[in-house]
Formats: structure tokens, C-alpha cells, sequence
């Protein structure tokens, strides 16, 4: 209802300001309905869910007690944190000169549009599935682990520098180019110091996240502690399944406690 | 001032406890550096030989087979598209609830805060794959696992989001409710709720946009979708119908991406 109409009426009442929009209401009911619908095909039934109760306590209970004797635990924590450093190192080396080169408000439109399509590349597809790829390409081992991260760590890495690239303040670029200084002069003076400490916590996070998909990756024979728990899992060894689970959310508990602490130190 | 004293005070941008931080920071990076480029085993002969590899396997490839795409995989991404918005609207059920009640101001317990952000952690570090492998074993192969998988692990990312979102609430509302005697769980209604509107629909739009990618993977251990479209072509060397399959999620994605942030412009 328009406010025009409203001089018309002694009584002012609630609808008057938020009147339902059909449009709206119409686009609830349609997602509503598709979700019925998704929900539908899913096939979900009572008995199913009875039934998978009774299989999943039995499988938790098999959890019980956890093992964490076995020798393959260490050397595969390690691994993973191996692949995760240095697919955080390569990744982010080659991120940065393809953000700058993403960034819109220092590259001409088709260069930026290069760059961005090659960020979004290596974004839309998940680690895994680069995994498997790399597995296939050379071959079993943290190698492939490296180059599937390193996949994922040039698409984050880049989205978010190039983002803060274009974020930055223009006088200073301007100041600096008014010295008559290089293009590498006005990265170094102008866009580094702009960007550094966001840089610094997109590393932390993107280490962080690695060290994550890094004990994902070796479910696919990639490298790392996921190659272990996988094939535990495939011989029905669940004490040993829970260990390593617990060992790895301990790793990612960790990762993610240090993270928090090296934004704190460079805010 | 006189001009003394001026070249006395000098100005150093961090204390010296910053500086010994940001160094041991830079420290512990180049050691762990170090010691991965170190140990790490790398079989020489398969780094040499991985260029030559990748353009075997990209030749393969090619011609990609577009035939392949109406009878199998079509069916497999309407799955995964089913699988992800249910995903998203289970971790959401589950999330946000998690979520209220890790946010301090939202329940002043603190105990039961421990717990609710040990939920958030715990479900967000076990990986959407590991949660598969579970949720496969309880329900069977299919997509009703993978649905639950990439929900259980969504529930993390969406409670810490929604618990920010409401520590950063305003309380003056929140307590003209107090004040009028409301319940706490018309404060959540009719105060926080409101608040959180704007996190609501961000958080959701953008977990369906990972959610997506992430169950594109789960196929692998048998929880439906595309990915067991991929894993098929994989496990029979089709690298032509790999491609095919490879090509349509970058398209989906992206096509995802866009929606997304067209309808986070005009409704946020």
C-alpha cells in the first residue's frame, strides 16, 4: 500500500507499513514447495531411519575405546602438515602476482578479467576432485596432495587479496605515482603496505584451512593422515577410525587456535 | 618544544612484545617451511615426469564427450543440486540453534556456551567426506547420506557465523523486551531475530554456494550426486566424460556464484 492512500484513512494500522508482498509471499511458497519436493527424493522413510539409528549406534559403539597405539598415526599427522605448509607456500606465492593481476583498479579490464577467470577456476572445483586428478596425473603421494592444495590456495588466497587490492585507498597509489615512480615501486609503496596485515590473515586462514583438506586428501591416495583412515575404515578397524578422527580434530583445533593468534599479533 | 627534544622522542610504530611476536611468528612459518621442504617425500621421477603427464591426461580428454551428458549427467546434478539446498536447510535448522546458544548475550551461561561452541568446532573439523563415510554406513549409498553429511558439517560455519551475529546485536531492543517482562524466548523471537535477519540470509546463501562445490566430492564414497558420475568415469578411464563432467560443475559453480551475489545485492 502506497503512503498516498494513507491521508485517506483516520487509522494508520500495522499493514499499512508492512503490507504482504504477493511477489514475496509467491517466491516462500515456490521454494517452500521445491523443498518438499527435494525432500521427496531423497527417500527418506521411518523405517529407513529406524533402521540407520540402530546401525549408527552400533558403529559408534565400535568407536569405543579409541586407538591411538598403532604406529601410522605420527607419521601421518605429519604428512599432512608437511603437504599443508607447502602447499600453503607455493599456493600463495603464485597468488599474489595473479591478484594484482585481478585487481580492477590497477590492471586494464581484459588482464583483470584474465586473472579472474583464472581464480575462479581454481575455486569452483574441490580439493578433492583436483586431488583425484593429481593422483591420476603423477601418481600416488603428498605430491599430488600438494598440487591439489595448491589449486585451492591460489583461488582462495587470490579472491580475497585481489579483493582487498581493489578495497584500497586511491590517494596513496596516486601520491606515489606522482613521484614518477615505477609500477613495482607503486606495489611495493603504494598497495603493500595497504594490504599487509589482511594479507597476513588470508595466510593464516588459508593455512589453516589447507592443514583441514590435507588430512581430506589422502582418501583418494594423495599423501597424509586421510590415506591412513580411509583404508581403516576399509578393513572395518573403527577403534583405530576413532583414534585418528580424534587426532585430527585435535590438529584442527590447534591449527585453529594459532590462526586466531597470528591475526591477534598482526592486527 | 625546542628542536632538542624533538630528536629525542622517536616514534616506533610497535612495542618491542609486538615485534618479538610478529618475529617469532615469522620464525616458526620459515622453520615449519624448512623442516616440511626437508622431510617431505617426493618421489623425484614422478615430479619430473608430472608436465609431461598432465598433457597426456588434457589430450585424453579431448574430443570431450557431450553425449554423455543428458543420460547420465543431468540426472546426477539435479541430485546434487536436491542434496545441497536440503544440506543447507538442515545445517540451518541445526546451526542456528547451536548458534544462539554459544552467543554470550543470548544465553548467559556460561557452561552451556563451553559446550554449544565445542559443538561448532567439533562438527567443522570433522570434514564433509568423514561425516559421509558415517552417514553412509547408518542410511546406505545415496544421497539421503550426503545430504546429512554436508549438513552436519555445515553446522559449524553456520552457528559461529550466527552466534557473531548476535553478540554483535544491539541490546537497547533486548532490553525494552526485558523491561515489558518477555520471556527469553520471545527476546530471541522478537529482539535477537530481527537483528540477525540480514546474517540469516547472507549465511544461508553462502553456505548453499559451498555446499554445492562440497557435494560434488561426496560421490566418491558413495553418497550421490555428481560425484558419482565423476568417480564412475574416473574408475573406467572415460577422461572424455571426466572432462564433460569437470566442465559442467565449473559451469554450475559459476553459475551458482552469480545468483548469489545478484540476489545478495538487491535483498541485503
Amino acid at each position: 500500500m502506497s503512503v498516498a492512500s494513507l491521508g485517506d484513512k483516520s487509522v494508520v494500522t500495522r499493514a499499512d507499513f508492512f503490507a504482504p508482498s504477493l511477489g514475496k509471499r509467491l517466491a516462500y511458497v515456490a521454494v517452500f514447495a521445491y523443498l518438499v519436493y527435494a525432500a521427496a527424493t531423497l527417500g527418506l522413510s521411518l523405517d529407513r531411519i529406524e533402521k540407520g539409528v540402530g546401525y549408527g549406534v552400533r558403529f559408534l559403539a565400535g568407536f569405543f575405546p579409541p586407538n591411538f597405539t598403532e604406529t601410522d598415526i605420527i607419521p601421518g599427522l605429519l604428512e599432512s602438515l608437511q603437504i599443508a605448509f607447502l602447499s600453503s607456500l607455493i599456493g600463495t606465492a603464485l597468488a599474489i602476482p595473479i591478484a594484482v593481476l585481478a585487481a580492477r583498479n590497477l590492471m586494464p579490464p581484459w588482464v583483470s578479467w584474465l586473472a579472474r577467470l583464472l581464480i575462479i577456476f581454481c575455486r569452483s572445483f574441490h580439493p578433492v576432485i583436483v586431488a583425484i586428478i593429481a593422483v591420476k596425473a603423477v601418481g600416488f603421494g603428498a605430491l599430488a596432495g600438494i598440487i591439489a592444495l595448491t589449486f585451492a590456495s591460489i583461488g582462495f588466497v587470490g579472491k580475497l587479496l585481489s579483493e582487498a587490492i581493489e578495497e584500497i585507498s586511491k590517494k596513496q597509489i596516486e601520491a606515489v605515482r606522482a613521484t614518477g615512480a615505477s609500477f613495482m615501486n607503486v606495489i611495493a609503496y603504494g598497495v603493500v603496505p595497504q594490504v599487509m596485515n589482511r594479507f597476513i590473515g588470508f595466510i593464516a586462514y588459508e593455512t589453516d584451512s589447507n592443514l583441514r583438506n590435507s588430512t581430506m586428501v589422502g582418501v583418494v591416495g594423495a599423501g597424509g593422515i586421510g590415506g591412513t583412515l580411509f583404508s581403516a575404515f576399509q578393513r572395518f578397524d573403527y577403534n583405530f577410525v576413532a583414534g585418528i578422527i580424534l587426532c585430527i580434530i585435535g590438529l584442527v583445533m590447534i591449527g585453529e587456535v594459532l590462526q586466531i593468534y597470528v591475526k591477534r599479533v598482526f592486527r | 618544544m625546542t628542536s632538542a627534544t624533538v630528536e629525542m622522542q622517536q616514534w616506533i610504530r610497535f612495542t618491542p612484545l609486538q615485534r618479538l611476536a610478529r618475529f617469532a611468528v615469522f620464525i616458526v612459518m620459515a622453520v615449519a617451511i624448512g623442516w616440511a621442504l626437508k622431510t617431505i617425500e617426493i618421489i623425484p621421477e614422478f615430479l619430473y615426469d608430472a608436465p609431461e603427464q598432465v598433457v597426456d591426461m588434457g589430450q585424453r580428454m579431448w574430443p570431450v564427450d557431450w553425449a554423455h551428458f543428458w543420460p547420465v549427467v543431468w540426472p546426477a546434478l539435479v541430485e546434487t543440486m536436491h542434496m545441497s539446498a536440503m544440506a543447507t536447510i538442515l545445517g540451518l535448522l541445526m546451526g542456528i540453534p547451536v548458534g544462539f546458544l554459544a552467543a554470550r548475550n543470548a544465553t548467559p551461561f556460561p557452561w552451556v556456551n563451553l559446550i554449544a561452541k565445542f559443538i561448532l568446532v567439533a562438527t567443522r573439523s570433522i570434514s564433509t567426506l568423514i561425516w559421509a563415510l558415517f552417514f553412509v554406513a547408518m542410511f546406505g549409498p545415496g544421497p539421503l547420506a550426503g545430504a546429512l553429511a554436508i549438513a552436519f558439517h555445515s553446522i559449524g560455519f553456520i552457528g559461529k557465523m550466527f552466534s557473531e551475529g548476535v553478540e554483535e546485536a544491539n541490546r537497547g531492543s533486548i532490553e525494552a523486551l526485558q523491561a515489558a517482562g518477555a520471556t527469553r524466548m520471545q527476546q530471541i523471537i522478537m529482539g535477537y531475530w530481527p537483528q540477525v535477519l540480514p546474517t540469516f540470509w547472507s549465511v544461508a546463501l553462502f553456505r548453499w554456494d559451498i555446499n554445492v562445490r562440497e557435494s560434488a566430492v561426496l560421490g566418491l564414497v558413495g553418497a550421490g550426486g555428481i560425484g558419482m558420475a565423476l568417480n564412475a568415469a574416473i574408475d573406467l578411464i572415460q577422461w572424455q566424460r571426466v572432462a564433460l563432467i569437470l566442465f559442467t560443475i565449473f559451469i554450475v559453480v559459476i553459475l551458482i556464484e552469480t545468483v548469489v551475489t545478484q540476489i545478495r545485492k538487491r535483498v541485503i
